[in-house]
């Protein structure tokens, strides 16, 4: 009897593994995304967010920001795929591609008293008309994601880079949301993976390597793409005017830019804009309203203080901050770097 | 027997209506989370449902938004189904409209956070019998706009009422193709403002209680601009003598109180038999716009300009000279007599020295017996002149009237 349970085990081992060990094909193309997020077998490991063969994780030189939460992201590309490079804008992914983006707040901090907390994951989906996107909000405990249409105020608490426990209303945001960013023209589009945000090392199972030589090796895109880099914002070693200027490309540049949810304004900050007049140098709101804050000008160089944009970024108010979704909290160190940035300009 | 029957009738309707290809009208009604209800229901509807909210108040927290094409969201009236947005923790409006061929009727949005209603890029929106109000009377931490539809075409807004906005209270901004028509808008800063538009229809509205009435603006560095093909009629913008309260920084903080209407840049603007009085500062304003700009396809100044067939009340009795530029220099050279239409007269320096195109004219029609100023730029170039200029006749001549806005109804 009791070898009759153990060996049972070993095949239901065996045979869930063979199933977690693949991405269910069928399920990511299928026209209604899934109810759970287990039942596209992305991750092995589904809470340690362990990625199975075929899906890789990437990262951003630098990142949106949300309410300090970790993400983790993963890229899935199907068998034979190839995504063709496009300078300044997302490779051009082949259908059946998936961006897995995973929002926790991991709470690493050394002697953190908080557990880490799974909150949502967010998939983008390139489908034959174009992508598609869906979010899963974890349950409680955190062994699965579900499927969520209208968003979710998730009530709790994380530890900051100090230590210190701070509360947040985290919001999951709802389908129509998800659209106000990844929104260009009349289709959704990834924000993230460009060639330019995409140039640094990172760790894979085989050791650390710059992620496009990865790319390439899987035959994912081309060799030798040389691209005008985005910088780690937070990179204290690096030029000031391009840490200023990747922060504000992604985490404004996507709905600032010609074609985005904010073009009406006329102020675009994607990191290629040159003009000075749409990056706000001395430019007058268009439809600010009270965000104006009495001031004249979205950007006055060498004067933060009398600058909408930083007003903006410094709210917490609904009718006020910036970006309008996705922000609950204020950014101090974004916050600082730009100021600086103003400053000198 | 009978009952059975009854409901297997009932029971018949129901397999009928589910069937693909009918509408169906999703009924709601106030309830602890309204704000999960409503949004799943938006974004669950198909083309050709409506989305009912029963009345009542219905208090969100975070802002609304519609993103399927064909659908209606309605309520049992602009005063029986309200949307409250005073306890509003995100979202930077109250409702953002997305998709084509909406229909907004019946219902009310108050106190939102930001703008109350947003559409953006869709061909096809109506907002019919809508209120967005700021309860609290004028204040600059008011949201900016109530009406907001930008960069869209055939837009609709017919007996809406609009109250409180720190900015415009109907704002039609880099659109095509709109009516606005019988709606009321109070105690905004601007009533009605159609900015960098083509092709607008304003007529049967009250406008009274704002700082300004009526503005048809045009600004530069931004997508569309060049706004022409605007009229303006049957309108009554009356005791517009409210301080101006928007935020500094914004266009409309420019505007004097007691001004009735006024044109900035734009062509082809047409203003006719409207009711216009009682404005402290001024009933008919036509301006350039008054900043420098480097932007090369932005024209400043106003061109083709018809105003005929008005009746006009007071105004220029108690002139706002704290606020912008307008009223101070109108005071100034009119020596305190204010007119009733005034135009800056500014064109562009090849214009002042060999005259201005025809068909850029100023034309004023029959007006009564409305006072005209405007300043002759040549004269005030050179010295020795008194550029004030108030021969009415000398600017009366034929109206051309512009063709109706023509909407086009697809839904």
């Amino acid at each position: 009897m009791k070898l009759y349970k153990s060996s049972l085990l070993i095949v239901f081992t065996i045979f869930s593994l063979s199933i977690n060990s693949e991405v269910n094909q069928s399920v990511v193309l299928n026209n209604e995304a899934a109810s759970k997020l287990s039942d596209y077998g992305f991750f092995s490991d589904l809470t340690l967010q362990v990625p199975t063969d075929g899906v890789l994780p990437y990262d951003l030189n630098s990142p949106l920001f949300s309410d300090y939460a970790d993400k983790l992201r993963f890229i899935y590309i199907p068998q034979g795929g190839y995504a063709e490079y496009h300078p300044d804008e997302v490779f051009n992914f082949p259908n059946g591609s998936v961006l897995i983006k995973t929002f926790a707040y991991l709470n690493d901090f050394s002697e953190s008293e908080l557990d880490p907390q799974l909150l949502e994951t967010r998939l983008l989906i390139k489908h034959d008309d174009g992508w598609k996107n869906i979010s899963y909000v974890w349950n409680k405990e955190q062994t699965d994601a579900y499927k969520s249409i209208a968003g979710k105020t998730i009530s709790t608490q994380f530890v900051n880079d100090y230590g210190k426990i701070q509360d947040i209303r985290y919001r999951v945001p709802n389908i129509n949301q998800c659209k106000e960013c990844h929104q260009s023209g009349e289709t959704i589009t990834p924000i993230g993976p460009k060639a330019r945000n995409l140039n640094k090392d990172i760790s894979y199972k085989d050791g650390y390597m710059n992620q496009l030589l990865k790319w390439h090796q899987e035959g994912w895109i081309q060799e030798n793409i040389s691209t005008n880099s985005m910088v780690d914002w937070s990179d204290i070693n690096a030029d000031l005017d391009a840490r200023a200027r990747s922060y504000l490309d992604i985490n404004c540049g996507h709905c600032h830019i010609e074609g985005g949810s904010a073009d009406t304004t006329g102020l675009y900050l994607d990191f290629t804009e040159n003009r000075k007049i749409h990056l706000g140098y001395f430019k007058k709101p268009i439809a600010a309203g009270r965000a104006s804050n009495n001031l004249k000008y979205s950007l006055v160089p060498g004067k933060p203080d009398e600058s909408i944009l930083l007003y903006r970024m410094e709210s917490l108010d609904p009718g006020i901050m910036m970006p309008e979704s996705g922000r609950a909290l204020q950014h101090t160190e974004a916050i600082d770097l730009l100021r600086k940035w103003i400053h000198q300009l | 027997m009978k009952i059975f029957l009854k409901q297997s009738k009932l029971y018949l309707i129901g397999i009928l209506l589910s069937t693909a290809g009918f509408a169906e009208t999703i009924y709601i009604s106030p309830s602890e989370d309204p704000y999960t209800e409503i949004q799943e229901a938006l974004i669950l509807a198909n083309p050709g449902d409506i989305v009912h909210l029963s009345s009542g108040l219905y208090e969100l927290e975070d802002s609304l938004s519609i993103d399927v094409r064909n659908i209606i969201l309605e309520g049992d009236g602009m005063n029986e189904t309200v949307l409250s947005f005073k306890n509003q923790l995100s979202g930077a409006q109250g409702l953002s409209v997305t998709s084509d061929n909406v229909i907004l009727r019946d219902f009310a949005i108050e106190n939102a956070k930001g703008d109350a209603i947003k559409v953006k890029g869709v061909d096809g929106i109506s907002f019919i019998r809508v209120r967005t109000e700021w309860t609290g009377g004028p204040s600059s931490e008011n949201g900016a706009y109530g009406l907001y539809p930008v960069e869209s075409k055939n837009v609709l807004i017919d007996s809406c009422v609009a109250i409180g906005a720190s900015d415009a209270g109907i704002y039609v901004g880099q659109s095509e193709n709109i009516i606005v028509k019988n709606s009321i808008a109070e105690f905004n800063v601007a009533g009605i403002e159609i900015e960098n538009s083509y092709y607008a229809d304003v007529f049967n509205n009250v406008a009274s209680n704002n700082t300004g009435g009526i503005l048809v603006f045009d600004l530069p560095d931004i997508p569309q601009q060049g706004g022409h093909h605007i009229r303006v009629f049957n309108n009554k913008s009356v005791n517009n003598n409210t301080d101006n309260f928007a935020p500094e920084g914004n266009i409309v903080g420019e505007v004097p109180r007691g001004s009735g209407i006024i044109i900035q840049a734009n062509s082809h603007v047409e203003v006719f038999d409207n009711d216009i009085g009682e404005n402290d500062t001024i009933n008919i304003a036509v301006v350039t716009y008054g900043y420098d700009t480097e932007d090369k396809n932005y024209y400043p100044h106003p061109r083709s300009i018809q105003i005929h067939s008005n009746r006009f009340g007071r105004s220029g009795y108690n002139p706002d000279l704290e606020t912008g530029e307008l009223a101070k220099i109108l005071f100034e050279i009119s020596g305190g007599d204010m007119p009733d239409i005034f135009w800056d007269g500014i064109m562009p320096l090849p214009q002042i020295i060999f005259g201005q195109p025809k068909e850029d004219k100023i034309v004023l029609g029959d007006n009564g017996d409305a006072s005209f100023l405007t300043i002759n730029a040549l004269k005030y170039i050179l010295p020795f002149f008194n550029p004030v200029e108030t021969n009415y006749e000398k600017f009366s001549g034929e109206i051309s009237p512009l063709p109706p806005v023509v909407i086009s109804e697809t839904l």
